[in-house]
C-alpha cells in the first residue's frame, strides 16, 4: 500500500507512538502571532519554564492588531517584541516589517516541502500549499512546541480532492475552494488532510495555491496540501539556490514527497470547474455557498479586500483591473488591506494603489484587523460586508454584520455597483 | 485527577463556532479569568431564546450540544472561558478537530456519542446532571424527575493518557 504526501511527512517527523493511531512529530516550524502567543509565554513564566527549543524554528510576528488600537493590543505586543529579545528569536516581524503571517511567512521561504508547521491560528493550513503538513493547533500546543519542538496529531487520514477542466475568465482559487467547502460541508473534512490535485491545482501559481489551503479548515479539515513541483522550486528559489543546481532539480528532489498512486484515501471529491460561476456566500455558515448571479443586486455598505486569504500581489492586481478608471458606489466604503509589505511595496510600484485610492478605497496597512472584527474596519450592527476573507459566521466582522465571502473580482465589482455583482462584465 | 460532571446545560444546535463561544473582541486579554463574563455571548439558537446569563448557563459544568462543536478559530480562549466558568465536560455528537485537541489538552473531556443516545438526552425534562465512569466510559445522565439514561462512549487512549496527566503541558514536559 502506498502512502499519502501527509502519511510521508508523518514517517520522516515520528518522534513518539505513544499509544497506537497517536503520532508525536517533531515540529520543524513554530509559527507565533500576538493573540495566542502571549498567554503561552505568560503562562510558560508563571511555571517558570519560560524557554524555547530551538530560537530558529521559531517564527514571529505581530499581524492581528497592528499597530496597535489600544493599551490591551499594545501590551500584546509588547509580551510578543521582549520574548523575542529574550530567547534570541531572529525572525520576529515588528511594526513596519510585519503583515498578515500566512503571507508574510510564505514570502519570506520560512515553509519548505516536507516540513512540519503548527501556529496557534486555524489558517495555518495556508502552508500546505508547499507540500508542508501546517495545522492549526491551540495555545497549549503552542506552548508544547515552543518549549519541546513536538507536537501531537492522530494517525492522517486524506480526502483528495481532483480539480479538473479549463478555469473560465472571471473564476478564481477562492470560487473553486468556496465551492468545495459547500460540497464538503463545514464538517466534510474532520480529521482529515484534503489534498488539492489535479490539472488546475498543477497550473495554478503559489498565491492560488495558497487561497485553496487556507480555506481547508473552513471544510473543518485539519490541513490542506498541495504536491510540491516546479511552481514551487521557482517560488522558493531565491531561498533554496544555494542548495540544488535549478529549479528543476529541486522539483525533482521535492516529488519524493508525492502522493503514490495507490495511497489510500477516505474519499476522493472530483470536480469540472469548466462551467463553475463565481461564488459567494450567503449564511453564517463557509459551506453556505452559492453562485454570485443568485445573489445580484443584494445592498453591500462595506467592501474589504484583503486577509490571509487574499491580500496578495496577484489578488490586487486583479481588483485593480475592475476597479481601474471608476469611482466605488457612493453607498459604500472600501478598504484594502495589502496582506504585507511586499505587497503594499509591490503594489506602490505597479500603480495599483493609485487606482485604488482614485476610485474611492482606503488603503490600510497590512493586518488582519477586520476579518475577524478586531480594528482596522470592523462592521456596525446591520452592515453587510463583500470580502475576500474567509469565515461568514455571525458577528464575525462584527456584531450584528453580515459577511459575504467572494473573490477579489467579485469584491472589486461590488465596490463599483454597490451591490452583489457578477465581476465578469467589468473585467478587461 | 479533576473530578468531571454536574448540572447540565443544552445547546441545541450543530455547527456552534468558537466566535460564538469567546468573541475575538475578547481576545486582546492576557489572562483567562478575564474572559469569565463573556461565555457564549454571541451564541444564536434557532429559537431565539437563549440567553447566556440564564441560570442554566451560569450553572452549568456540562454542555451539551449537537454535532461540529468548537468549529472555526483555533483559539483556545473558547476552552479556557468555560474553564473559568467551571465547565469541565462538553458532550456532541462530534467536534471540530482543533477544539476537541484543546479540551484534552488542558485535562477537560469532550465526549462523543451517537446521535440516538444525543437525542435521548435531549429529551430529558427538568433539571438534568451528568457524571461519569471514565474507567467504564459510561455516562449517567439523570433529570430531577427521576429518570435517567446511560450512555457508553469511547475515548482515544492516548486523549484519556492527557487527562490523566492534566493536560498536555504536563504529559510533554514529563516525557519529551
Amino acid at each position: 500500500m502506498g502512502k499519502t504526501i501527509t502519511e510521508k511527512i508523518f514517517d520522516a517527523h515520528l518522534r513518539d507512538t505513544p499509544t497506537p493511531g497517536n503520532m508525536v512529530l517533531d515540529i520543524d516550524v513554530i509559527m507565533c502571532h500576538e493573540i495566542t502567543t502571549p498567554i503561552a509565554i505568560m503562562d510558560l513564566m508563571e511555571k517558570g519554564m519560560d524557554r524555547v527549543c530551538d530560537p530558529k524554528r521559531i517564527k514571529a510576528v505581530i499581524d492581528h492588531v497592528t499597530p496597535p488600537k489600544d493599551a490591551k493590543t499594545a501590551m500584546q505586543a509588547k509580551i510578543m517584541r521582549e520574548w523575542a529579545r529574550r530567547h534570541n528569536i531572529k525572525d520576529f516581524f515588528d511594526i513596519g516589517r510585519n503583515g498578515v503571517c500566512h503571507a508574510l511567512f510564505p514570502e519570506k521561504g520560512f515553509i519548505r516541502p516536507g516540513n512540519t508547521v503548527i501556529m496557534g491560528d486555524s489558517h495555518t493550513c495556508t502552508h500546505g500549499a508547499f507540500g508542508a503538513f501546517a495545522a492549526g493547533v491551540g495555545t497549549t500546543d503552542l506552548e508544547v512546541g515552543i518549549l519541546k519542538g513536538v507536537c501531537a496529531f492522530r494517525a492522517p487520514h486524506s480526502l483528495k480532492v481532483v480539480v479538473n477542466g479549463m478555469v473560465p475568465k472571471g473564476v478564481y482559487a477562492k470560487d473553486i475552494v468556496l465551492n468545495i467547502i459547500k460540497q464538503l460541508t463545514v464538517n466534510g473534512g474532520t480529521d482529515m488532510v484534503i489534498e488539492f490535485v489535479g490539472p488546475v491545482v498543477e497550473q495554478m501559481d503559489m498565491a492560488s495555491r495558497m487561497t485553496l489551503c487556507n480555506m481547508a479548515v473552513e471544510a473543518g479539515a485539519t490541513s490542506g496540501v498541495c504536491m510540491p513541483d516546479l511552481v514551487t522550486a521557482q517560488y522558493l528559489w531565491p531561498f533554496i539556490k544555494d542548495k540544488y543546481a535549478s529549479p528543476e532539480a529541486a522539483a525533482a528532489e521535492f516529488s519524493r514527497w508525492h502522493s503514490d498512486p495507490d495511497a489510500r484515501y477516505e474519499r476522493v471529491l472530483e470536480m469540472d470547474v469548466s462551467k463553475l460561476e463565481p461564488q459567494v456566500t450567503f449564511g453564517y455558515k463557509p459551506d453556505n455557498v452559492q453562485d454570485i448571479g443568485e445573489m445580484a443586486g443584494t445592498p453591500v455598505d462595506q467592501i474589504y479586500i484583503g486577509s490571509c486569504t487574499n491580500g496578495r500581489i496577484e489578488d490586487l492586481r486583479v481588483a485593480a483591473s475592475i476597479v481601474h478608471g471608476k469611482t466605488i458606489a457612493d453607498t459604500v466604503r472600501a478598504i484594502l488591506v495589502p496582506a504585507t509589505p511586499l505587497v503594499y511595496s509591490q503594489a506602490l510600484d505597479e500603480g495599483l494603489l493609485k487606482i485604488f485610492m482614485d476610485s474611492g478605497f482606503c488603503v490600510l496597512n497590512p493586518t488582519c484587523g477586520a476579518c475577524l472584527g478586531m480594528s482596522s474596519g470592523v462592521l456596525a450592527e446591520g452592515d453587510v460586508c463583500a470580502s475576500t476573507t474567509n469565515r461568514n459566521f455571525s458577528g464575525r466582522m462584527g456584531k450584528g454584520g453580515m459577511v459575504h465571502l467572494m473573490s477579489p473580482a467579485s469584491a472589486a465589482a461590488a465596490a463599483i455597483t454597490g451591490v452583489i455583482t457578477d465581476p465578469r462584465p467589468y473585467l478587461p | 485527577m479533576k473530578q468531571f460532571g454536574g448540572p447540565a446545560a443544552f445547546l441545541d444546535r450543530s455547527d456552534i463556532n468558537t466566535d460564538e463561544i469567546i468573541p475575538a473582541r475578547y481576545l486582546t486579554e492576557i489572562s483567562k479569568a478575564a474572559l469569565k463574563p463573556h461565555l457564549l455571548e454571541d451564541l444564536h439558537l434557532e429559537d431565539g431564546s437563549f440567553d447566556p446569563q440564564s441560570e442554566e448557563i451560569q450553572n452549568a459544568q456540562v454542555l451539551i450540544t449537537r454535532s461540529n462543536f468548537g468549529c472555526g478559530s483555533s483559539r483556545e480562549h473558547a476552552v479556557w472561558v468555560l474553564e473559568v466558568n467551571g465547565i469541565n465536560m462538553v458532550i456532541a455528537e462530534s467536534f471540530a478537530r482543533i477544539f476537541r485537541q484543546n479540551m484534552f489538552n488542558c485535562g477537560i473531556l469532550a465526549i462523543e456519542l451517537k446521535k440516538n443516545d444525543l437525542d435521548r438526552l435531549f429529551k430529558l425534562q427538568g433539571k438534568v446532571t451528568v457524571s461519569v465512569d471514565l474507567d467504564k466510559e459510561q455516562l449517567s445522565v439523570s433529570s430531577d424527575n427521576g429518570a435517567s439514561v446511560l450512555c457508553p462512549f469511547s475515548l482515544n487512549p492516548f486523549d484519556k493518557q492527557l487527562i490523566a496527566a492534566g493536560g498536555w503541558l504536563a504529559y510533554a514536559d514529563a516525557k519529551y
